[in-house]
């Protein structure tokens, strides 16, 4: 029974897997040809990092990852208490709309995103102001789809905050927004940092809505990458899948042996 | 009592929702019911019967892919969640470790295992037979899908199924249930809201892809996911058609979603 259940435990390892252990092999191949074994090389690394494009596109992914879980984490706190704040009724249509973008297949939300971009280009050139889609209209999808999750994130820890923590501050002298600071902010903090990494990960991972609302002077990674296996293959494309899956791994390990010297520091006190 | 005085706070993103999620919807829906020349109408939806083998095709391969993510990762949850707890936590991290790797990353790979000279038809090659025609098929995609999408049915069913507490297990044991008893009249049951988390979870972006068939279908593969992309970025350029797919395929997801928590609720009502 038990060797079963390990059996079947390995098989779905070796299905996930085996063509990630495929892909690293193949980045240290000599010989062009995806599967014909041609000697160890790294020169396929050396071409990813002189690849100007893939340079370009990891700064756009990195720094809209950066600004746009950045704002999301503010706007979306601040709306969060302001949702928490409210009625009952107000609150749940609030929500129910908060909750399209997560629920909507993305390519809708990517879609829709670009038909509201193109209406806003024509306006503005019917003003005479001639816009492109790009870093602008990138990072205003990004936006849109992070703030949701953050709301999400944080509504819980507001809920768990005691009713009266910012009335409390005000009653002693506070000035409101040092009581949101100092009294409130404190109290959600989990929450709100959980809401950017969860911004920042949907947003240098995200595919379909970059597609749709990038234009083509401004190009994430994934859009690169996409335009990459289009091509042709091309072994560049299995070296930096490598690079990925090990910053990844190591992160992971990371997260692992901090959390669990910090539960055994706990164990000891 | 909470400070109403804070909904202010609230207003900016209101504003935001106003632009970037309730009025997108509504331009959608405006391009869907004109044509290009500006006339009202439902030509565009009348159109989308040429289309309906797409839409067949595609809700075809999702339910074939949520079917076997859930006939894989359900026993594999299940034969998890009687693991030690080590034993878990590592499984659940290399679970999880392929789901933060470009999903693009991950159908590539298969794309150098199932092609005509790929590994497997190499490997079978040393025995005389093939090449096998493995890529550009509707399996090959029906796998890309299985391979993106499993950790999303495992997880949630994971998570309800270890939750179910031993006590309960124990009483159904000492009642006299065998294992297969058990298992079907107590633990299925209960882990029955995590499965359909699970199916939806694996069936909205399967039904709905356009990478996978375009990588592993070799663009004989035709989904509703490719049909919209063409129409808004491809060379059948035509957003107003474009919109009318999405609203469809919007009103065909909210309806499974529908139908699947009517399942759930009931599901709640007979087993709890």
């Amino acid at each position: 029974m038990k060797a079963a259940r390990r059996g079947l435990i390995g098989a779905i390892g070796l299905f996930l897997y085996a063509p990630i252990f495929v892909l690293i092999v193949f980045s240290f191949n000599a010989s062009k040809s995806q599967m014909v074994w041609g000697g160890f090389t790294l020169s396929w690394y050396g071409d990813l990092f002189r690849d100007n494009l893939v340079l370009s596109s990891l700064y756009t992914t990195l720094s809209i990852g950066v600004l746009a879980s950045a704002l999301s984490s503010v706007i979306g706190t601040a709306a969060a208490i302001g949702f928490h704040a409210m009625r009952r009724k107000p609150r749940g249509v609030c929500l129910q709309v908060n909750n399209i973008p997560v629920v909507n297949p993305d390519i809708i939300t990517g879609v829709s995103f670009r038909l509201l971009f193109v209406v806003f280009l024509s306006l503005f050139a019917a003003i005479g102001l001639d816009l492109q889609l790009g870093f602008v209209s990138l990072l205003l999808a990004h936006m849109s789809f992070c703030i949701p999750y953050v709301i999400l994130s944080v509504l819980p820890k507001l809920g768990q905050m005691g009713a009266n923590v910012y009335e409390a501050a005000l009653d002693l002298g506070a000035h409101p927004l040092a009581a949101l600071r100092k009294a409130v902010l404190p109290e959600i903090m989990p929450g709100v940092v959980s809401g950017f990494i969860i911004s920042f990960t949907l947003s240098i991972d995200d595919f379909m809505i970059s597609y749709f609302t990038s234009g083509t002077a401004v190009q994430t990674l994934p859009v690169t990458i996409y335009s990459m296996t289009r091509k042709r293959i091309s072994p560049e494309i299995n070296a930096l899948s490598t690079i990925m899956f090990l910053s990844v791994l190591l992160l992971l390990i990371l997260v692992n042996v901090l959390q669990s010297k910090d539960t055994k520091k706990h164990k000891r006190t | 009592m909470v400070s109403r005085r804070l909904k202010w706070l609230a207003a900016p993103y209101i504003l935001w929702m106003g632009v970037f999620v309730v009025s997108p919807l509504v331009i959608v829906t405006f391009f869907a019911f004109t044509a290009r020349d500006g006339g009202f109408g439902l030509d565009n939806f009348l159109q989308l019967r040429a289309f309906a083998p797409v839409f067949a095709r595609s809700f075809y391969l999702a339910f074939l892919a949520t079917a076997v993510c859930l006939l894989l990762g359900y026993p594999f949850a299940y034969a998890l969640s009687r693991e030690s707890a080590r034993v878990q936590g590592a499984a659940l991290l290399l679970v999880m470790l392929p789901m933060w790797m470009n999903f693009l990353l991950r159908t590539y790979a298969w794309m150098n295992i199932l092609e005509n000279n790929g590994l497997i038809n190499r490997f079978l090659g040393n025995f005389g037979i093939g090449p096998l025609q493995l890529i550009n098929t509707q399996g090959a995609v029906v796998l890309g899908m299985v391979y993106n999408y499993l950790p999303f049915m495992i997880l949630p069913v994971f998570t309800v199924i270890q939750k179910i507490h031993a006590s309960l297990i124990e009483a159904a044991q000492d009642l006299g249930g065998n294992a297969r008893v058990v298992f079907a009249r107590v633990v299925f049951p209960l882990s029955l809201p995590g499965v359909l988390s699970g199916i939806t979870m694996v069936f909205v972006p399967s039904a709905s892809t356009f990478i996978i068939s375009k990588l592993l279908g070799g663009g004989k593969v035709l989904l509703l996911g490719d049909l919209i992309e063409m129409q808004f970025l491809g060379n059948a350029y035509n957003l107003h058609l474009g919109s009318a797919i999405s609203i469809v395929m919007m009103l065909l997801v909210v309806l499974c979603m529908t139908v699947m928590n009517r399942f759930g609720d009931r599901g709640d009502v007979i087993y709890v």
